[in-house]
């Protein structure tokens, strides 16, 4: 991830706002591919076996999808501040923006905690998963760039029920994957 | 025969919606004229294509709960069919959009992706990707049973997360496409009531056409598939 801002930055120097916010999310959803995905690459089979014996799995999924949206809350942070210190700082309105990509970034993470899940069964992982996630991101991540843009302009104001809207979608992602994991679990 | 009524009454909605579309009287607006007809046809290939794919979700619902792998080769069929149908709504849209939107005179619309980011298009184009994407995920799955719950799952998640965003998002984001406020063409005010007689019959007649066509393809898929199936 830094290697990617650095590259970024010897590449282009002070970008307008529209470009930096479009960077900035592109880089976002890279991130949580390669954060997220390895959360279920990297349990071999005798460990998922030692998981099923221990826990029920909605447990399983709820603590996957709590450990992976706290991973991807810090990689936000640690994005922003690599953006505001290698490629300049146009937003205008601070905080909001901080707290719109660390919603984000919560996003991006629950519904790539249950792709995932998908694409671990279907035995290939980071392609496949990246195939299977790119159309279900794609509405949020318009919604995401549509909010965050109100952020580097001072007259704009934040439309609450795109907020709303995106919060209601993570608490729907949520639950499916609660319903629907326990259908993936089984082996 | 007596289970044969739908598909009847498939046919002579068709036949109404093909002879009366081209006949009635239309009110002719500004821009739009006669195009206003393709109305009977263009969002009946939507609704058509939004019927199959809710007919493939509740199939994986139902392989879910019942694990009869009849259910799974439903579902793959009525999304196959569906992506059919949305293809079919691009190349009827774009033959609209080809003789309203498409003004010399407006520099709005002289490239390519001036038009694309239509958030309507987007919408659909992400709607088809994730059918690719559903049938990418079942080739890449060798055991039978395991691709079937596996992409099952994938067609619930998917299909409820998507659709409401798709409903939702393309009403917050600016466009030229009509029914900004609402469901397109299901609006009250969007049409007369000359044309509601015609809409609304051929609107089920194009879904109803779609469901006959993915059931023939079903039986045809129970026969190769009949050694594996209960």
């Amino acid at each position: 991830m830094g290697a990617t801002i650095f590259v970024l930055f010897l590449a282009i120097q002070e970008p307008e706002k529209e470009i930096w916010n479009g960077l900035f999310w592109v880089i976002q959803l890279f991130i949580c591919i390669n954060a997220v995905a390895k959360s279920f690459m990297q349990e071999s089979r005798a460990r998922m076996l030692y998981f099923y014996t221990i826990s029920s799995p909605s447990h399983f999924i709820v603590a996957k999808l709590l450990f992976n949206s706290l991973l991807m809350l810090l990689m936000t942070l640690i994005s922003l501040v690599l953006f505001f210190a290698f490629i300049g700082n146009p937003v205008q309105k601070m905080l909001p923006f901080i707290g719109l990509s660390l919603l984000g970034g919560f996003s991006l993470s629950m519904v790539f905690t249950f792709l995932a899940a998908i694409a671990a069964k279907a035995r290939q992982n980071a392609a496949i998963m990246a195939v299977l996630g790119f159309p279900l991101i794609v509405p949020q991540l318009m919604l995401l760039m549509k909010l965050s843009a109100a952020a580097f302009t001072s007259q704009q104001g934040f439309e609450w029920s795109d907020v709303l809207l995106l919060i209601a979608l993570d608490f729907l992602v949520g639950l499916l994957s609660v319903i629907l994991f326990p259908f993936l679990w089984r082996d | 025969m007596r289970k044969a009524w739908w598909k009847i009454l498939c046919v002579l909605l068709l036949v109404y919606a093909v002879v009366g579309g081209l006949l009635i009287k239309i009110p002719n607006l500004p821009v739009l004229g006669e195009t206003i007809r393709n109305v009977f046809y263009h969002v009946g290939m939507w609704s058509a294509m939004f019927v199959l794919f809710t007919c493939s979700m509740v199939h994986s619902i139902r392989y879910l709960s019942k694990n009869n792998l009849k259910n799974d080769i439903a579902a793959n069929q009525y999304a196959s069919v569906g992506i059919v149908f949305g293809l079919l709504g691009y190349a009827t849209g774009a033959v609209w959009a080809s003789y309203t939107w498409a003004d010399p005179n407006n520099p709005a619309f002289d490239s390519f992706s001036a038009v694309a980011r239509e958030p309507k298009l987007i919408g659909t184009a992400v709607a088809l990707l994730i059918y690719f994407a559903y049938f990418i995920l079942r080739s890449s799955i060798q055991d039978i049973d395991q691709k079937a719950r596996i992409s099952a799952v994938y067609n619930i998640f998917a299909f409820a997360m998507l659709f409401p965003t798709i409903m939702v998002v393309p009403r917050l984001l600016p466009s030229l496409h009509p029914g900004q406020e609402g469901n397109p063409a299901l609006n009250f005010k969007d049409s007369s009531p000359a044309m509601r007689m015609i809409q609304y019959p051929a609107f089920i007649g194009w879904a109803l056409l779609g469901v006959w066509i993915a059931t023939l393809k079903i039986r045809f898929n129970y026969v190769k598939e009949r050694n594996f199936i209960k």
